[in-house]
This record gives structure tokens, C-alpha cells and sequence, in this order.
């Protein structure tokens, strides 16, 4: 470089300088700001509107909620402490806790048995829900209903048994004849379990259920947010298999099997959830021969699983219109029968689409379990609505039940809602 | 060279009816068939024996009788002496009110909350996510009932609006919000009214002239006229002329405090606003993210190819992105309209006058006849959703793709 | 593969249904249980305490029965009904009797086909207004609006008086009495009305009673009492006599505390017919001697149940007015045991 030193420019500069910062206004959090907040007029004036919005509900709740009083007897007691302050009486949580989520007539000593259930209930649908787990875990889930059904309403463990060995036996003879045909195997099958109930129905002695290992609980003391947990699981499992039933029939070339599914669905889905609950409440019972009483607990059940029965119908038959005809040609110039067809090629594909709008009707069916407390079965709101509004102590606590209602139900929603996004793009990626 | 054969025909066995295509889907039908008459048969005779055991009929002849209750939202005239038929076609016009004010504003709610969460600006999509998410997961009957008793707690009684030391006022001296509902002016119509309402009526028609006109001009001269203000100008000015013209023909109806509630003017009860709000702000929530899913669904090629034409970004949203996103929007629209209108039974809870609360609550309950009630209870709601989805499917179609 | 269970559960409970009998008594007894229909919650009538235990003196006559069938006052399921399922769930045998504040009327007698089988209390439709509305008399209500719980022969009371009276109002029904309350103290209605009886439960749970004022007016007749179905008479006498064996036992100074001494014999014959220790009233009816004695053991007389769950010294704070025993100057009259 030296040879440059006779060159008549004063300064030369040798090296790179050190790169400059940006702009403050182009880095940072101010970047960030002036993007994605007042990026123009328009725009800001909306962020300064929304964020006078959340400062408005978050300054009347929050203070409302910290400063509430967790440990008092009656409302009367939380007002004391308050001494005139304004703050939440979320005592009445605290000692109405297993009231909310069990009701109130589930034995204290037995909150146990529900809570294991629902524990095990992970465990059984985690199979169902992650396809990545070993398909043996599905063993567990076939277990599961037996299983939580003798832990929640106990009584004698003959029955389950009973229930399950129906089952197993079913199966045995669906494996047996259906080489041979599905629809013999289909049917028999359900015969064969049919036969088994009634028959082991008949062993079973009376009073087995006196002295069981597990007190028996009548379904009328079942209550709190566990009903609307059992009503929801119990029909949402319940209506799939009669969903798939109801769009293969809907799907079907049989003109009188269509128009019978087709009036069916159009029919459940017209009326509103409540005037079905209706129907089991004051008028089911009518329909079920004299002499005989079907608890209030499974005519709601029968109702509100044809109810997302019509709606989970709906979704599949999306699935299946959705699969391209191909498959369907495919499956009937390999030569496969409509029932091979159905069960090998078209549903297991139309299944996996259809899983996303599922799993929406069954957030929504979950949702309208709370519907129950209009007809006097005291799940979370009936409890709420009825004996702890109404008792001496807690009359007038509104927000705090209210909200906490509000809160239990947006966890399991939003979670159950989360895994079906999880899911479609999961599912997304071999479609693309 | 094969030809095709029939297979021999061979003699009927009885194996055939399952195993033989041509008899199959017969057999199934007839299965099918008996087992239907079976379990409605099954099911009427238990109902009939149930009903002779109890000693009770079916019979539909309290509809004729006097109701004997009174309601607080009538549309039509009706006093405690009128029929139960009248208190259901009350409770019907009140289910129907209902559910079309709160598909109007639901509908606004959900353009507007998904349009918006899809903005860039953050604070404002996430506030409108927070939205969604929300009253998505809780359920609607918690919704109502919370907002009900928001309603009855936050806004003042009438009591609060009296005396001295009144902690409440009117706002304008013409709007009272109380928790018994909203009193707004109403209208008095005077001698010569009827004229200004057909002067009101000819200016909108002239308006979808002039609109068509410069539509016209538009494609014919490629001339643009200014459209927005000449509208407005169109609608007021002619029924502002004629309202002084006429002298003043159209006075108002103040309401008033007087004895025990407001008085004059129009009331919106509080039970209707309270279910009208839940069922919008609920439902809002759903249209939301059918909106932001239509919205999304117009490739962005679209946009980009509407812009290079060299249209501004208004004219690109309403020309080409809101066109095609309806396609997708519309059905599921529907199916949250019919969910509103099915939703609006929740009345119960408020003690909105609907017809769940009438024919199927207060007459139910004084009647007894459960299975009357509820029988007709669902088949007005099927037949209004039928109508719904039949109505919109029409429009559903005319907007559909034309494929050729 | 819920599905099994629910077939399962379905076929159990078909074998559960089990022997059509004719009459209620047989099948209560083969079954060990009452099934009594009581409201879904009023406070001092029938309503679950913390611990899930159904209080009240609706109940209180459930018990009475189930302990003059069994002689065990806790051999009761309770089942809770609506205004809008109670008459279903009687009809359609779910529950054996309905004990939930229901008023006797001629239509649900004849015409719904019940039976009424007596009057445990004497109640009528009243009006709560606050104080500072300067309110003396129902007939001041012009135009005000009223919170009503529906449900019960209340709507139609109120629109008789108002027609009666030639005034208007505006009626807003309101399903729970909590939302009823919470409505009305808020002030979105003026006017809150129900039985009295509701009236004063829920008056006493205000933050400040003394603010609320009842009316004098009573506008209707409300004899609020047990029912069963028409054409079981056997159980209708069992359900019956059982209210009249607690309020005779009130009459003949019968209490809990006294039962046993004097069911070891008395001088005065009706006592013992009542108690069994004379004559055959038990085995006429079905049931075994003791029966009435086990029912006025299972909460004691009608004065002990009505001081335990709505007397004065409750929060309720009822007086005896019209329930009082005839003797008193009330209408409490039972025929005699013979």
C-alpha cells in the first residue's frame, strides 16, 4: 500500500468501518410498535381503542377478583370481611367445591372413584387421539367403559362383566361369519351378545348389588361438572357408530333405507336440543312400556346422543363425499363387495377426514350438556342455578359461580379445540 | 370374442334373498320396513296403554280455551282472556323477532371480528382472537345468563331515575336505559304522514336509479360519477323538504317516568335485548371465523392479479376477494342462522316470552299436556328450519360457481 | 364401544322394571324405596343442605310416609321435578307421589286425573314490594311490573287479580326463585310475587329484610298438598293417613319425644288407635301396626315439622295462621282414627 502514499488525496480509507446501527425507528421494540400497532392513522386509532377496552374490563375485574376473599362460611360472612370494599366472595368455591363437580348427593367418600375414572380416561382415549402411540393401548380403551362404569355407579362387578363378556362374545362370532358375509357377522355378532345379556341377565341374583366392593350410586346422585363430563363422553362415544350408520344410510342406493335416514337426520337437526330434552323428560317416558321406569339419566342420554348422532352423520357424510370417486371404483373393480368396500377402503380414509369436524360437534355437544339443568338434572349450572343460589348462605353470588362455570368449560373446550387444529395439520400434510 | 351371460337361472332358494344382488336390496328394504312398523308400533301401543292406564287422552282442545296468563311482548293483540293458540303464535312472532335481530347483528359481529382478526395490526387481531376463543368454548346458555345478569346489575332501575338524588338519567331526554330494557322515542304519525312515507319510500327507489344509471355511464363512457353522496343527499334531503312542507306531520313520543315505569315512547324489553346480544356476540363468534376462513380462501393470486390491474384496495376487496369468499362463507352462514333461530329456545332462562316459554312453558304447565305441547313445539321449529335452509339454499345456488 | 354399555344398561334396567304389579304399596314395597317427587330447591319446603341432604317440610311428609311403609324415615329417593315434569313424572310412575307444593285445583284432580289426598299447607299468593316504594295495597300497582316464578298457578292468579282490579302490569316470569330475587332487588322489577310462604323464605335471606315490605293482600287460595295417581286407592289412603296421622298426633299432644311412652298404652283410646296398641288401623291399611307411631317418629308431629322447617324461630319465620289445628282457630283438621 505504500506506493500510494505520493497520491495527492488527502485521505483514503483502508478498511471497513464498523456497520452502523439502524435507526432507532427501524429496530427494536419501536419497530415492532410501529409495524404491527400504528402502522397508519386508521390503525392506531384502533389500537388505542382496544387498548382502552382492555383497560376497562381488566380495571373492573382484576381488582374485583384479587381482592377476593377465599375463606368464609355465607355470603354474609364475606361481606363482613370486606368491611364495604369491593372484591369477590370466591369462598363460596372453596366450600362448594365437590358440590360443583360431583352434585350433591355423590357420596363424599366415594369422589374417588369418579376422579379415577376421569384420570383413567386419558389413558383410554390417548390411543384414539395420538396415532403415534402402539395400537395394543387400544385394548385399554375397550376396557375403559366397563371399567368406569362400575367405578362410577358401583354396585356389583357381575354386571360390567356381564356386559363385557357380551361383548367379547359378539365379537368371537363377528370374527367367525364374517368371511363369509359382513351382514351375518354383523348381525350375529349383536345377537350373540344380545343372547349373553339376557341369559347372564337372568344369573345374576337379585341384591348382588347390596354388598358389593363398590357401593351402588344411583345415576340420580350423579351431579356437578362430572355430569356434564359422563353425558358428553358416554354420547359423543355413543353417536359415532350410529353416525356412521345414519350417512352410509343416507349414502345408500336403497330408496326407502335413504329417506328413512334422511328424515331421521333433517328431523333431529330442526329441533332445538332443548324441546329433545323435553322429549325425554315428559314425554319419553310414555313411550317405554307400562310399569316400567328408565331413569331421567339415560333418557337424556338416549336423546342427546340421536342428537349428535344426526349432527356426526352430517360430518362423515362430508368424508365421504369428499373422497374422490376413484377410491370407490378402485374398491368395486378389485371386486370387493359393499361391505368390504365400506369397511376397507372408503371409511377408514372418509374417518380421518371427517376426525376435525367430530371433534367440533363434540366440543359443541359438550357445550350443550349444560342444557340438562332446565329439566332438573343438577349438573355444574343446575348446581349453581338450583341448591347454591338457593341455599340460606350463598343467596345472591352470581359472578363468582358464574365465572368459574365459565372458566372449566373454556379449559376443556379450548384444549379439546387446540387438538383438533393440532390434528388438521397433522392430517393436512398427506393431502396436499 | 366373450359375450356376456346371464348366469342359469336357477330355481329360488331361500339363500338368494341375502346372497343374490337381485333380491338383496329388496330384502333388506322389507327388513327395514318391518322393523320401522315394529318399534312405531312397539312404541304407539306403549303410549296408548301408558295413556288408558293414567286415564288420560290426546287431545289438542286447550288450544281453543282461554290462557288465562298474560305476556309482557306482544306483537299482536292479546290480554289473559285470549286462546293458548293465541299466546303460541305471541310466543312464535317473539321467537321469530328475536331470531331475525340477532342473525342481522350477529352477522355484523362476525364480518367485522373476522375481517379484523385478520388485520396486521397485532393488539387488534389478538384482541379479536381473545373474541373468538372465548365464546366459542363456553356455552351459550352461560353466555346468556351472564349477560343477563351483567344487564340487570350494571344499568339503573327505574327507581334511580326518581327524586332528587337520582343517580341516573335520560340520555338527550329521550333515551332511558334501565334494566327493564331501553325506552326510545317513538314515532307519532300525524295527519298527511302517509305522504312523507312515500316520499321516504320514492327516494330510496331513486337512489337504486341513480346508482343503476351510473353504473351504466360507467361501462358505457368509462365516466365515474361520485356516488356515496349524492346517495345520501337522495335519501334525506326530499323527506326533510316534504317533513316542513307538510308541516311537521311526525311528532315523537317521549317517554317519561311516570308512577312506576317509563311511559310512552317504545320499549325494548330487557329480556330481548339480554338474548338478542348473548345469541349475537355468541354467534358473531362462530360467523367470525367463517368469515376469516372465506376470506382466507381467495388465493392470494387474486388479490395480487386485481391490484396489478391497477384497482385500489377497496375496489379489490369489493370486486374480486368478497365475491368469491361468500361462496365459502354462505353455507356455514346458514347453518348459524339456523342455529340462532334454534338457540333463541334458551329464552327460558331470561323469562323472554318465546315460544318455548309459552306454548311449551306456562301452557305446558297449566295444561298438562306434555306431549301435545312438545309435539307442536317441534314442529314449529322444524318447519322454520326447513324454510331457512330451503331459502337459503335458493340463494346458495345463485350464487354458486357457474361451471360450464 | 360404549354402545354395549348402554345396551346393557338398557336391558338391566328392563330386568330392573321387572314384575308389573297393580298396585303403588306393593310395588314400593317390593322395591325397599319411596320415590317422592319434591322441588328442585325452596328453601324450608324441600330443598338439599351443604352436605346433599334433602331438608324441609315437604320432605318431611316423604319421610313420614316412607317411614309409616318401611318404618325407616330415610328409605326415600328424592326426585326433583320442575313446574314443567312433575305432572309427567307422576303419571308415568317415575315418582309414587308428589309432594312439592302443588295447589289443589279442580282441573288437575279431574282433568290431569290426580289425586289429592289432603292439605299439608295452607298457603296464598302474596306480594313483596320494597319499602320506599310507599306502597300499601296490592291495588296501587298500577303499571308495575312484577317478577313472577313460574311454574305454579301464579301467572294466572295475577292476571285474575289485575283483570279483577281493572289495572295493568307487566309480568316478567322468572324460572328460579334466585333469578327471581336477584331481579327484583336489582330493580328491574317492582313487585315480586309468589306463594307467602316463598315470599317470606326469601325475604329472609336478604341482606336487609326489613327493607321489603309484604302486602296484605292475598290474592288466591293455594292448598298446597301431596299427590298420587287417580285409581290406586289403597295408596292414596296410605299417603293419606299418614299426613292425618301427623296432624292428629299435634291434636292428641302425640310428639317425637313422646311416642314411645305413650305407645306403651294410654286412657285415651284415639291415641292408641293411632299408635296401634288398640284396634287394627294398620293391617286395614296394608301396613304393619306401628305405622303411624314410625311416622311421627321420622320428623315428629305436623308442629314439630312446621317449627323445624318454617316456624318461626327458622329463618322463614312463618307463624302457624291458617295451619294452625282447628282448635286454634286454623284449618289443620283431621277426621278421626276409627
Amino acid at each position: 500500500m505504500s506506493n500510494f502514499q505520493t497520491n495527492p488525496v488527502a485521505f483514503v480509507r483502508e478498511g471497513m468501518i464498523p456497520s452502523a446501527p439502524p435507526p432507532y425507528t427501524a429496530g427494536g421494540p419501536i419497530k415492532w410498535l410501529r409495524e404491527n400497532l400504528f402502522a397508519t392513522p386508521a390503525n392506531a386509532l384502533l389500537t388505542i381503542v382496544a387498548a382502552y377496552v382492555i383497560y376497562l374490563v381488566l380495571a373492573s375485574t382484576l381488582p374485583w377478583v384479587l381482592n377476593g376473599v377465599w375463606t368464609a362460611n355465607s355470603l354474609a360472612e364475606c361481606r363482613e370481611i370486606l368491611n364495604g370494599t369491593s372484591g369477590a366472595c370466591l369462598a363460596v368455591l372453596t366450600e362448594r367445591w365437590p358440590q360443583l363437580l360431583f352434585g350433591f348427593k355423590y357420596p363424599s367418600d366415594q369422589y374417588w372413584r369418579p376422579a379415577l375414572a376421569f384420570a383413567l380416561l386419558f389413558v383410554a382415549v390417548a390411543p384414539v387421539l395420538f396415532f403415534d402411540l402402539p395400537r395394543k393401548l387400544l385394548t385399554i380403551t375397550a376396557l375403559y367403559p366397563f371399567v368406569a362404569f362400575w367405578l362410577i355407579w358401583g354396585g356389583t362387578i357381575l354386571a360390567p362383566i356381564l356386559a363385557l363378556v357380551g361383548c367379547v362374545g359378539g365379537y368371537l362370532v363377528y370374527q367367525r361369519f364374517v368371511k363369509g358375509s359382513f351382514a351375518i357377522g354383523f348381525f350375529g355378532g349383536i345377537a350373540a351378545a344380545f343372547v349373553i345379556w339376557m341369559v347372564g341377565g337372568a344369573l345374576i341374583p337379585d341384591g348382588a348389588s347390596e354388598n358389593s366392593i363398590l357401593t351402588a350410586i344411583p345415576s340420580r346422585d350423579l351431579g356437578g361438572f362430572m355430569l356434564n363430563m359422563m353425558l358428553g363422553v358416554t354420547c359423543v362415544s355413543l353417536s359415532i357408530p350410529i353416525g356412521i350408520a345414519l350417512a352410509l344410510g343416507r349414502q345408500s342406493r336403497l330408496p326407502l333405507i335413504k329417506i328413512i335416514c334422511v328424515v331421521f337426520i333433517e328431523f333431529i337437526r330442526g329441533v332445538p336440543l332443548i324441546t329433545l330434552l323435553f322429549v325425554a323428560n315428559v314425554m319419553l317416558a310414555y313411550f317405554f312400556p307400562p310399569n316400567s321406569s328408565v331413569d331421567l339419566f339415560l333418557r337424556v342420554v338416549i336423546m342427546i346422543t340421536m342428537f349428535s348422532a344426526a349432527y356426526i352423520a352430517e360430518v362423515i357424510r362430508g368424508g365421504l363425499a369428499a373422497l374422490p370417486t376413484g377410491q370407490y371404483e378402485a374398491a368395486n373393480s378389485l371386486g370387493l363387495d359393499y361391505a368390504q368396500a365400506m369397511r376397507l377402503i372408503i371409511l377408514p380414509q372418509a374417518l380421518k377426514i371427517s376426525i376435525p369436524g367430530i371433534v367440533n360437534v363434540a366440543v359443541g355437544l359438550f357445550k350443550d350438556t349444560t342444557l340438562v339443568s332446565v329439566i332438573s338434572m343438577f349438573d355444574l349450572l343446575g348446581m349453581i342455578r338450583g341448591p347454591i343460589l338457593a341455599s340460606t348462605e350463598w343467596n345472591g353470588v352470581y359472578w363468582e359461580l358464574l365465572g368459574f362455570a365459565a372458566l372449566l368449560f373454556f379449559v376443556v373446550c379450548y384444549g379439546i379445540s387446540q387438538y383438533s387444529q393440532w390434528l388438521e395439520r397433522r392430517l393436512a400434510t398427506g393431502h396436499r | 370374442m366373450t359375450t356376456l351371460t346371464d348366469p342359469p337361472r336357477a330355481g329360488f332358494r331361500l339363500y338368494l334373498l341375502f346372497n343374490d344382488t337381485r333380491y338383496r336390496s329388496l330384502t333388506f328394504q322389507a327388513i327395514a320396513l318391518m322393523l320401522l312398523i315394529f318399534a312405531f308400533a312397539y312404541l304407539g301401543s306403549n303410549l296408548f296403554r301408558n295413556l288408558t292406564a293414567a286415564g288420560l287422552n290426546i287431545s289438542y282442545d286447550f288450544l281453543g280455551s282461554s290462557a288465562g296468563y298474560d305476556i309482557n311482548q306482544r306483537l299482536i293483540e292479546y290480554d289473559s282472556q285470549s286462546t293458548n293458540a293465541r299466546a303460541a303464535v305471541v310466543g312464535i312472532l317473539n321467537t321469530l323477532l328475536v331470531a331475525f335481530l340477532a342473525c342481522v347483528t350477529a352477522t355484523i359481529f362476525g364480518v367485522i371480528a373476522g375481517v379484523l382478526r385478520l388485520s396486521n395490526n397485532w393488539l387488534v387481531s389478538k384482541l379479536m382472537a381473545f373474541y373468538v376463543e372465548i365464546f366459542r368454548n363456553i356455552p351459550v346458555l352461560i353466555w346468556i345468563i351472564i349477560i343477563f345478569t351483567i344487564m340487570t346489575a350494571v344499568l339503573p332501575g327505574p327507581n334511580k331515575f326518581r327524586g332528587d338524588s337520582a343517580t341516573a338519567s335520560m340520555v338527550l331526554d329521550m333515551f332511558a336505559f334501565t334494566n327493564r330494557g331501553i325506552y326510545v322515542p317513538a314515532p307519532t304519525w300525524g295527519a298527511g304522514s302517509s305522504i312523507l312515507v312515500l316520499t321516504f319510500i320514492a327516494s330510496i327507489a331513486g337512489i337504486f336509479a341513480y346508482r343503476r344509471y351510473t353504473t351504466k355511464l360507467l361501462y358505457d363512457t368509462g365516466r365515474l360519477l361520485p356516488v356515496f353522496w349524492p346517495s345520501i343527499a337522495l335519501l334525506l334531503m326530499p323527506t326533510i323538504l316534504m317533513y316542513f312542507v307538510l308541516g311537521r306531520p311526525v311528532g315523537l313520543d317521549l317517554p317519561e317516568l311516570r308512577g312506576f315505569n317509563f311511559q310512552g315512547g317504545l320499549k325494548i324489553g330487557g329480556p330481548l335485548i339480554a338474548l338478542w346480544f348473548a345469541l349475537s356476540v355468541y354467534t358473531g363468534a362462530f360467523i367470525a371465523e367463517n368469515v376469516r376462513a372465506g376470506i382466507q380462501s381467495v388465493s392470494k393470486g387474486q388479490t395480487e392479479a386485481a391490484l396489478a390491474l391497477g384497482l385500489r384496495p377497496g375496489r379489490v376487496m369489493n370486486l374480486v376477494v368478497l365475491p368469491q369468499a361468500l361462496r365459502v362463507i354462505i353455507p356455514p352462514l346458514i347453518s348459524q342462522f339456523l342455529n340462532i333461530t334454534k338457540n333463541s329456545s334458551l329464552a327460558i332462562a331470561v323469562g323472554y316470552a318465546d315460544v318455548t316459554a309459552t306454548l311449551g312453558g306456562i301452557t305446558l304447565n297449566q295444561t298438562g299436556r306434555a306431549i301435545e305441547c312438545v309435539v307442536l313445539l317441534m314442529l314449529f321449529y322444524l318447519t322454520i328450519s326447513l324454510s331457512i335452509s330451503a331459502i337459503m339454499n335458493v340463494y346458495n345456488n345463485s350464487v354458486k360457481l357457474k361451471e360450464r | 364401544m360404549k354402545k354395549t354399555v348402554f345396551l346393557g344398561a338398557l336391558t338391566v334396567a328392563g330386568l330392573a322394571a321387572g314384575a308389573s304389579a297393580a298396585a303403588t304399596l306393593d310395588d314400593v314395597k317390593a322395591r325397599g324405596k319411596l320415590n317422592c317427587g319434591v322441588t328442585t330447591g325452596l328453601v324450608g319446603f324441600a330443598a338439599p343442605d351443604a352436605n346433599g341432604e334433602w331438608k324441609g317440610f315437604d320432605v318431611g311428609v316423604c319421610r313420614a310416609v316412607a317411614a309409616a311403609v318401611f318404618g325407616d324415615p330415610t328409605a326415600v329417593e328424592f326426585v326433583p321435578t320442575t313446574g314443567k315434569t312433575r305432572f309427567t313424572a307422576l303419571a308415568s310412575g317415575e315418582i309414587d307421589m308428589l309432594a312439592r307444593n302443588t295447589t289443589w285445583t279442580f282441573s288437575r284432580d279431574v282433568d290431569l286425573k290426580f289425586e289429592f289426598v289432603g292439605v299439608n299447607y295452607y298457603d296464598g299468593q302474596g306480594f313483596m314490594v320494597p319499602k320506599d316504594l310507599g306502597v300499601g295495597s296490592a291495588k296501587d300497582l298500577d303499571g308495575a311490573t312484577v317478577c313472577i316464578q313460574t311454574g305454579t298457578t301464579t301467572e294466572l292468579n295475577l292476571a285474575d287479580f289485575f283483570r279483577a282490579n281493572n289495572i295493568s302490569y307487566e309480568p316478567v316470569p322468572i324460572e328460579t326463585n334466585a333469578e327471581a330475587q336477584q331481579q327484583y332487588l336489582a330493580g328491574a322489577c317492582d313487585v315480586y310475587t309468589t306463594d307467602a310462604s316463598g315470599l317470606a323464605a326469601t325475604r329472609a335471606t336478604f341482606e336487609d329484610p326489613a327493607a321489603h315490605v309484604l302486602l296484605p293482600e292475598i290474592v288466591s287460595k293455594e292448598p298446597l298438598g301431596p299427590l298420587v295417581r287417580h285409581g290406586d286407592n289403597e295408596w292414596a289412603d296410605v299417603v293419606r293417613w299418614s299426613l292425618n296421622a301427623l296432624i292428629a298426633a299435634e291434636e292428641m299432644g302425640i310428639t317425637s319425644a313422646n311416642v314411645e311412652e305413650l305407645s306403651a298404652g294410654t286412657n285415651n283410646p284415639e291415641v292408641n288407635r293411632i299408635l296401634g296398641t288398640e284396634g287394627n288401623l294398620g293391617e286395614m291399611l296394608g301396613l304393619s301396626a306401628d305405622w303411624a307411631k314410625n311416622a311421627i317418629m321420622a320428623g315428629g308431629n305436623y308442629a314439630e315439622l312446621f317449627e323445624k322447617n318454617i316456624g318461626e324461630t327458622t329463618p322463614i319465620g312463618l307463624a302457624r295462621g291458617l295451619n294452625a289445628q282447628w282448635t286454634d282457630g286454623g284449618l289443620l283438621y283431621s277426621p278421626p282414627f276409627r
